[in-house]
């Protein structure tokens, strides 16, 4: 056994080799993730490993043998990761780390619903995404009991465009008192379906992991091929990934704040923001023909490149739109009854939001500053990085309100790294991957860190895989949000922080 | 002053929607490629280069028969027309892929090279939606893509209302229901009951891989290989998203709007809309 008292040190986009990772027994493994985390550490990735390698990697709760439990923590302010793992355990329960530190939560839930281990004392046990015949497997709510109170019920089907999930409101008269988000309606087998790739299909299923994050997800993949291959993409498809990962910001990010404004009432920006999320589409699509960036980053580099005279018609329409947004967002700011709507609303306050785990724009709202872009820097984001964008308040006005800095760094790290390309190829051919591996690769996804992490096996294959959306540590937040506040502003809380439920699920 | 600012800018930025379907269509990105045309007849004996390239399986060759392409599969990536040595596969840039059948979307064999684009609903049908179309969206393991495209054609430039078209928040107001993703098993009962709350006649619509085939999740236990396993399809628009103006197009197409319109593209880039 490893006699390390600390966990080992990895950078973003990097390996190890799966027997320099320090274990401890799973009692002891947990007091030093809990150590870790208590000293501004923060929970990235907690999953399970079943052993020995040859047996199913997630054979649900039946027939499971002994695992070993991983941990990846982020030390943000010392720009440092670190990992760790449990010696393989068989019995079915450990005690939970849950109780010593909130932020893993829902991964203890998670490893408790594909192994069958007990975190024991976890509070709140039961499945993450599990289904028991052709519903999730949600099993009892969380009820508030009193004469007043009434419980509201909304999902899995929506009333809007929107992906499937239930929630479930404990309110008194309009106040709620509890949110509980139960989702899982999403589940498409991404990550079994990873165990002994890579596969044919599984670059197409990393691009639509969550649709809307397909660069994020997509580099964060092909990231984790090339730490294992011991190499890098050629520079220019790193700035090609930096470019095509700040479009996807653009848009979506005034497509959400054109939702805000539509939910409540505000009219011109929500229409002019709904067809300039589409202009910021369409520069996906002017790099590599779809406006969400599918066939753009593959293992290896990218399969389009940004040409000059292409360069120069992508930095025209930049311009263009982004004097549109700019313009959407002035009317929005500038209505009075905008932010009488805005303010005070949904807060979650920062030592929540560090409780939780929070990531991305909503953790950036509650003034916490934590961006991979800076703290993690990994391809181009080495040579240049955009101001991290911070606001305190945590509420629907502060969310709002990174977003739109957000728009404005986006395109100012745009201008400058469109006009001073790279040289050189946009894609090599990738060694095999390592045996007996396990890499990290976080991408600052628009909604937060997309975090993956691939154990290999002997002959290189995935033996694990775990992959985190950013909305997977978010969903928390929007439950704390609405803590007391009047359930007609769901839809504005839910806007301020738009989560994807594929991507929870998987 | 907000007000004052507003029309001002209403005057100058003057109309944002798009003439089509009586002006030309907007044009795809110039790397998008459209519809794929496949002329088995062009392939080498025994060659297979485009089946092991392509993602999704979506392009299978039996042993002394062309090969078959099934588009409800396709991803649209590219990869089988640069692996094509015989340029058997090629892109047409034609925005229009609905179809109203599944093997209409199978192409390869003689006389179907090209896909046989859906023909509109009969007139009884016609007659009873009248001039409008209800739909319900449900996304049943949709990534959030379809979703978006589908969403943006009731913005300011596509404007769906226009031709009576709109989402609707309930089944019960709904003429039928508009379906994306693979239809999860975890959604397959939320589908169903979807579907049955839909007042009869209705329709059903399939937009993307995913939700006619599988698309990239083809073959997980953990869906239901498309929605036609649930509910019956009328109309199948390929695309991983499909681009909006295929969508539009299949939406127009199913309930007759395109009959003597113009059918041909804008010239690259003359036509932008978000």
């Amino acid at each position: 056994m490893n006699a390390a008292e600390t966990l080992a040190p990895i950078a973003n986009a990097t390996s190890i080799p799966w027997t320099e990772v320090p274990e401890w027994p799973v009692v002891d493994f947990v007091r030093v993730v809990a150590d870790a985390l208590a000293h501004n550490g923060r929970l990235c990735s907690w999953f399970g490993i079943a052993e020995p390698a040859t047996g199913p990697a997630l054979s649900g709760v039946e027939g499971a043998g002994a695992i070993r439990l991983v941990a990846v923590v982020a030390f943000d302010a010392e720009n440092t990761l670190a990992v760790g793992r449990s010696t393989p355990f068989s019995e079915k329960k450990y005690p939970a780390l849950t109780l010593l530190s909130h932020q893993a939560h829902l991964f203890e839930r998670e490893v408790w619903e594909q192994y069958g281990v007990e975190p024991e004392g976890h509070p709140w046990l039961k499945p993450v995404r599990r289904t028991a015949g052709n519903a999730p497997a949600n099993g009892e709510f969380f009820r508030v009991d009193g004469g007043e109170i009434h419980e509201v019920a909304v999902g899995p089907v929506h009333a809007g465009v929107i992906e499937p999930g239930h929630f479930r409101f404990q309110c008194a008269g309009e106040e709620v008192i509890h949110l509980e988000i139960a989702l899982g309606y999403q589940h498409r087998g991404i990550e079994e379906a990873l165990a002994g790739g890579p596969h044919r299909a599984t670059m197409a299923q990393m691009e639509t992991a969550s649709g809307d994050t397909t660069i994020g997800h997509s580099t964060a993949y092909a990231t984790i091929l090339e730490a294992l291959a011991g190499t890098e993409a050629p520079l220019r498809a790193q700035w090609l990934r930096a470019i095509a990962l700040e479009l996807e910001r653009l848009a979506c990010h005034t497509g959400d704040l054109g939702a805000l404004a539509g939910d409540v009432a505000f009219l011109p920006t929500a229409s002019a923001c709904g067809k300039i999320r589409g202009d910021f589409l369409n520069l996906t699509a002017l790099l590599c023909g779809n406006r969400f960036g599918r066939g753009l980053v593959r293992p290896g580099g990218c399969r389009h490149d940004l040409e000059p005279e292409r360069a120069k018609t992508m930095l025209a329409r930049l311009e263009t739109h982004l004097a549109d947004a700019e313009q959407a967002a002035t009317w929005l700011w500038d209505a009075a009854s905008v932010r009488a709507r805005f303010e005070n609303v949904g807060c979650v306050f920062p030592q929540q939001a560090a409780e939780v785990g929070l990531v991305g724009p909503a953790a950036r709202a509650s003034g916490l500053v934590r961006d991979v872009r800076y703290d993690h820097p990994a391809g181009w984001h080495r040579f240049a990085q955009a101001p991290v964008a911070v606001w305190s308040g945590g509420d629907v006005l502060a969310r709002a309100r990174v977003r739109w800095l957000e728009i404005q760094r986006s395109g100012q790290f745009l201008r400058e790294q469109i006009a001073t390309p790279p040289e050189g190829g946009i894609r090599d051919e990738l060694a095999p991957a390592a045996p007996d591996t396990l890499a990290v690769a976080l991408v600052e996804g628009w909604r937060g860190e997309v975090c993956h992490v691939a154990l290999t096996d002997a002959d290189g294959r995935f033996r694990r895989y775990k992959g985190t959306d950013p909305s997977f540590h978010n969903w928390t937040g929007l439950a704390l949000a609405l803590r007391n506040q009047a359930i007609s502003d769901f839809p504005i809380n839910n806007k301020s922080f738009n989560l994807s439920y594929c991507g929870f699920d998987l | 002053m907000f007000v004052l600012d507003t029309i001002t800018h209403r005057l100058k930025a003057g109309c944002a929607t798009m003439t089509y379907p009586d002006g030309p269509a907007p044009a795809l990105p110039d790397r998008h490629g459209g519809a794929l045309r496949v002329d088995g007849a062009k392939c080498a004996e025994g060659c297979t280069a485009c089946v092991s390239v392509c993602p999704t399986e979506a392009i299978a060759r039996e042993a002394g028969k062309p090969v078959a392409l099934d588009l409800g599969r396709c991803l649209f990536c590219g990869e089988c027309v640069a692996a094509c040595p015989s340029k058997a596969i090629i892109q047409t840039r034609d925005h229009r892929l609905a179809v109203r059948r599944r093997e209409d979307l199978v192409l390869g064999a003689p006389g179907q090279e090209e896909l046989r684009l859906g023909a509109a609903l009969d007139a009884q049908m016609k007659k009873l939606l009248g001039r409008s179309l209800r739909l319900r969206q449900v996304s049943a393991g949709g990534c959030g893509a379809c979703e978006a495209d589908i969403n943006v054609l009731g913005t300011i430039g596509w404007d769906l209302g226009r031709f009576g078209i709109q989402y609707v928040a309930s089944p019960r107001h709904a003429d039928g229901l508009l379906i994306t993703g693979p239809v999860t098993k975890a959604m397959e009962l939320a589908l169903k009951k979807t579907w049955d709350a839909v007042p009869g006649p209705k329709i059903a619509i399939a937009v993307g891989a995913c939700a006619i085939s599988g698309g990239p999740f083809v073959g997980h236990a953990e869906t239901c290989q498309g929605a036609d396993s649930v509910v019956p399809i009328d109309l199948y628009i390929p695309g991983c998203p499909p681009h909006p103006i295929t969508i539009l197009d299949g939406l127009l197409r199913i309930i007759g709007r395109l009959e003597g319109k113009p059918a041909g593209d804008a010239p690259a880039g003359k036509v932008t809309a978000g």
